[in-house]
Parts: C-alpha cells; structure tokens; sequence
C-alpha cells in the first residue's frame, strides 16, 4: 500500500459518490418505469418521455426556460467580459468592485429574490420573463465572471504588446488577439451562467407571471398535485442537456488551446 | 563617420525614464542619448537591471519617457503609439501568438498593413525561407523547439520590412551550441536584410562578436559607447574595464611632474589630467615578462596554465595583489612556478580609468 495514502482513501471516496449520485441514479431509472405511482416498480417503458413531448405546459415552460437561460447567460458573459477587462489593471477600489461583482455568490438567494420582488412591485414592473432575466442576469455574472478572469490572469500581456509592435491599433488588438486568447474563458463563463441559469428555482418562482413558468417552477407546483414519473422523466432530460453542455463548452475549450 | 545630411536611424536625446510615484519613484534611465546608423548591428551591454530593456521598450514605444526625445530615421516618434513606429520588436520570450500557425504569426503585421492576399503569401515564404522555417508554416507554436520559436519570432518581426529591429537578449533561452549558430545567422541575417539592428545583451563575448558598435550601460546611464575593439582595447571606466573580457586593474599615484607611480620604485611613463590617486588597468596579453629588476615592476609566479597557444601567469605583486598575464608561445620559455620574473607594463598598454 502507498504509505502516503490516507486508509480507507477508496472506500471514502465511494461513500461520496454514493452519497452524491444515488439519488440521480434512482430518478433516472423510475423515468423508465411504466407504472403511474412513481415509487413502485412494474416493468420498463420510456413513455413518460412520449407524455412530456406531448404536454404544452411542459413545452411552453422548456421554452421559457430556454429563452431565458440564454438571454441572460449572454447578457452575463457580456457583462462579465467587460468587468473583466476593466479590473485587469490594479486601480484604487479593485478589490471594492470584485466584491461587489462577486457578491451573488454569497448573498442568501431568498433574500435577494424577495428583495426584486418588492423592488419590482414598488417600481411597477410587469412580473414575467424580462423581469426574470434581469434578475438572472445579475446573479448570473460571478459565474461568467470567474473562468474569464481566471482565464485573463494567466495571459500574459507581451501577447498584446507584441500585437501593437506589428501595427495592429488596440482595437484590432481586441480583435485578433486578446478574445480568441481568451475564448476558452468566455465560453466556460457562459456555459457555467447557462446552467445556473436553467437550474434556478428561488428567483424565477418569485418573478414569474402568468404563462411565464420555467421549468423549475413546473416541476415544482407539479409535485405538488403528487410525483408522476413524468416529472422523473423532465429531471432527466434536463440533467442530460446540462451534462451535454458542460461537456461540450470543455471540449470546445480543449480544441481552442 | 555618416553623411550628415541623412538622419540617424534612431536618435535618443536626452531620455529620461522613472518608475513609480512620490517617494516610491525609481529612476531606471538617466539623460540618456545615442544616435544608431542606418544598417548599424548596434548593441546595448549592461549587468542585469541596469536599464536595456526599459530603452528598447521606449523605442518600441511600450512605455512613455519622462523626458527626452526618441526619433527614428529623423521622425519623431515620442508620443506616437507603437503601432505608429516603424520598428519591430523580437522578444525575450518569443510573444508567438499560440492560437495562430506560425504562417499566420508571419502574416499578422502584413495583414495589419492591409497588403493584397498574395502579396502576404509570397512575404511570409520569403520571410519563413530567410529563417529556414519553411517546411514548419502549418504548425503552432507549441509543436516548435525554443530555436525554432526563436526563428519564426525573427521571421515575424522581419516580414513588415521595419526600418529598425530590436532584439531584446534574443538568444538567452538558448542552449550555448544553437547560442553560438544563431549569432552567426543573425549577422548574416542582418546583413542580407539590410536592416539597422538594435540588440540587448548582458554577455560581453555576444556583444563583442556581433556588433559594429557597442554601447555599455550601468545603473541607467551609458559609460562609454564606440566598435568593439575600442570597447575592449581603451576602456574609458573602471566598470567597463572591469565588465569586459580579463584585465588587471592596478591602484597608483599620479605623480604632479608626470607618470603614475605603482609601488616603491615603480613608475610607469603616463601623464594624467590631474595629480592623485588613480586606477590603472592593461590587458593580460599586453604586459611582457622581463628578467627581475629590470621591468616595470618584480613579481612572483604563482601559477601557470596551458591554453593551447599560450600560457596564462598567475602572478603575485608586491603588494600582495595578483595580476594575470598571457604570454604567447614564440615569446620564449615559460618561468617555473614559484620564481621571480620581472614585468614590463608598456606606456602605450596602459589605460587610465575614470572610476
Ligand atoms: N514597470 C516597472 N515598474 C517598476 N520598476 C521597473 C519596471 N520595469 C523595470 N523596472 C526597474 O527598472 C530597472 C531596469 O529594468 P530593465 O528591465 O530595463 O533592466 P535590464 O537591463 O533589461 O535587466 P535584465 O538584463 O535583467 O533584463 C530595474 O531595476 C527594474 O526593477
Ligand atoms: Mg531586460
């Protein structure tokens, strides 16, 4: 044995994973069970899957879901990029502005959630899909943010000083060599805000209106009228998607270096 | 020299540069000025930190000086960005761009210079071709050796045609043998471009190989500027003296009537400005052993080594210091270890140095 391994290192490790993916596991494998009470087993069927392809509520809420999760993801990416590039350089209050860039990440979501929501009421704004993808967007900035800056710190800036040398103005700089170089960034950024995106339930529910229900907040007045193997099946198929996402952003960043 | 009526290919009058703010502030270059001839291989020598690349940056335009004027072939460029000067810049660290081949590293400055898609096509072969990089177009960077980089860096920085290329210690990441082949093939590169160089080295021996004329800096300010044989043969500076290749430096008195006396006994023919203590200095191929009384000075040999076609003395003064002599083979045998020898130090050998 490596003596500079920890005992029972595997077994540990196992538990984890146990721990982590048992639940998954199980919900994948009832989407496939034929049987309308979702807890007991009868024999295998992928017909949910024919019943979620069917139902327009589910359609209309994949859609929202969708559009949404891609209007802000872009949005954050493109916020995100700027603040990045802006705090490359160290100036007085850097460190105030990263803070409050990645602030998101530490504030309670009920808090802010319930926050816009008055906020917006107060204001007057209609509830529905705009109000949720400003409120998307911004909390979906750190997780745009972080892989880009990441991604900026490691670059060198030789790279665009040579890039001027061989007469190339700042812009065409930009252009030609800073954003492919940092392409891989962006991409992780979009694809982390994406799925943050898809995934959020707290912030949609409260702002959601009338025939603007995502997907997360379906499932979840769904389970409310009892669990149906349908809402196992959506589950899974969102998982998928976000899985092929993660998956694909990765590979598209390998090929990029 | 030069034709006054062209002007210099670069021209650096009075340049002043500092870092930092208030009492943080740290001056890196001193009143700087030199002019650079067209086709010059020209060279910047200095211990680390001394301020050569600070310069090179002030001529390529990366940093703005505090004051002074930067001028390139009778243009001013002081306040132009880099991408408005008519220099290219191979980097210490190469600087390819890694998300391009190196064909399209070749291209970029073209592309920037809006030439026709053909007219790009046949530079870069031409450019790749100069360098012997030919076969290497479709690759990235990551799939070159550090001298491959190394040429495409060059082939790159060449392709526009600049009016003068700054190399900053170019070859520092090299091993000593591909070192040794690349000096050669810049100065033939050099030559054949027709290019004004300006190079940045810490090694003496680089800079003495290559250059037409030499510049050595220390702590910001340049001591003494001239081809390379002067560098070596008449340092105006003790530091200089010092830097360059193997020299004895000697302390002495300038005498009021004339000479500088070395020892009891000891004067050495030399006139100096100003009576006092001086420093003196002379190559150890210069200075000629004599039979005991009848040199400059006696000495003591301490050691002796067998370079081939000479033989290096190791010898004991004294005043306690050792002073090195190369004695070449057809100048008679060589004194055993351990005797006394005398030593001849001829006037015309004999530099006086500023400190
Ligand atoms: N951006 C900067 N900010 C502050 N100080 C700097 C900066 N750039 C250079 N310096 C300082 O200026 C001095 C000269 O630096 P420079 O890089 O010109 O030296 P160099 O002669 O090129 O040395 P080397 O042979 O090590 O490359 C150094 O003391 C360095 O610390
Ligand atoms: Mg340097």
């Amino acid at each position: 044995m490596n003596p500079r391994r920890f005992p029972f290192t595997r077994e540990i490790s196992l538990a984890v994973m146990a721990y982590l993916y048992v639940p998954v596991v199980v919900l994948i494998a009832y989407s496939f069970n034929a049987n309308r009470t979702a807890t007991i087993w009868t024999h295998a069927s992928v017909s949910w899957y024919g019943r979620i392809l069917e139902n327009p509520s589910i359609q209309a809420a994949a859609w929202n879901s969708l559009v949404l999760a891609v209007c802000a993801a872009t949005a954050a990416t493109l916020l995100a990029l700027l603040a990045a590039l802006s705090t490359r350089r160290d100036f007085l209050g850097r460190g105030a502005a990263e803070t409050v860039l990645n602030m998101p990440l530490i504030l309670p979501e009920i808090v802010v959630a319930v926050a816009t929501l008055l906020l917006f009421v107060a204001l007057g704004v209609h509830l529905g899909l705009t109000a949720m993808m400003a409120a998307h967007t911004a909390f979906c900035i750190p997780f745009a943010y972080l892989p880009i800056r990441a991604r900026l710190d490691g670059m060198s800036g030789t790279y665009e000083e040579a890039a001027q040398d061989l007469y190339a103005s700042r812009f065409r700089t930009f252009r030609r060599v800073t954003m492919p170089m940092l392409w891989p960034g962006v991409m992780a950024g979009f694809t982390l805000a994406f799925v943050t995106s898809l995934d959020d339930f707290l912030t949609s529910f409260f702002l959601s209106g009338p025939g603007t229900t995502t997907l997360p907040v379906y499932i979840f007045s769904a389970i409310r009228s009892g669990i149906s193997p349908e809402i196992n099946a959506i589950s899974a198929v969102m998982l998928v998607v976000s899985v092929l996402l993660v998956a694909l952003s990765f590979f598209l960043g390998r090929l990029r270096r | 020299m030069t034709d006054a009526s062209v002007p210099p290919a670069v021209s650096i009058r009075n340049v002043s540069k500092s870092f930092g703010k208030g009492i943080y502030t740290v001056p890196v270059l001193d009143d700087v000025s030199l002019n650079i001839d067209r086709r010059e291989f020209f060279t910047l020598l200095g211990p680390s930190g001394c301020g050569k690349t600070t310069l090179l940056r002030l001529i390529a335009g990366f940093e703005t000086a505090n004051a002074g004027t930067i001028a390139i072939e009778g243009q001013d460029v002081t306040a132009a960005p880099p991408f408005h000067r008519p220099v290219n810049t191979v980097f210490q660290s190469y600087a390819l761009f890694p998300h391009l081949t190196v064909e399209q590293n070749v291209a970029f400055a073209l592309v920037e210079q809006g030439l026709a898609r053909e007219a790009i096509r046949t530079r870069v072969g031409e450019a790749l071709e100069m360098v012997r990089m030919g076969a290497f177009a479709r690759r990235r960077p990551a799939e070159l050796s550090g001298g491959q980089q190394q040429r495409v860096a060059l082939a790159r920085a060449l392709a526009p045609r600049p009016r003068v290329l700054l190399l900053d210690e170019p070859l520092s990441a090299l091993d000593l043998k591909l070192r040794k082949e690349m000096q050669l093939e810049l100065k033939q590169l050099q030559a054949e471009a027709g290019i004004t160089f300006l190079f940045v080295t810490h090694d003496q021996e680089e800079a003495l190989t290559l250059s037409d004329r030499v510049a050595v800096m220390q702590a910001g300010k340049i001591l003494q500027m001239g081809p390379p044989r002067e560098i070596y043969e008449r340092p105006t500076h003790r530091f200089v003296a010092d830097f360059i290749g193997d020299i004895n430096l000697l302390e002495g008195e300038a005498l009021p009537g004339g000479g500088v006396r070395l020892g009891p006994g000891a004067v050495v023919p030399l006139t100096c400005a100003t009576p006092g203590k001086v420093t003196i200095a002379i190559r150890p191929e210069r200075a000629r052993l004599a039979t005991v009384g009848e040199g400059t000075l006696d000495a003591t040999v301490i050691h002796s080594a067998y370079l081939g076609t000479a033989m290096l003395h190791k010898l004991g003064l004294p005043d306690g210091s050792t002073f090195l002599l190369r004695q070449s083979e057809s100048s008679g045998p060589p004194p055993e270890t351990g005797s006394r020898v005398g030593l001849t130090l001829p006037g015309e050998a004999i530099r006086v140095l500023l400190q």
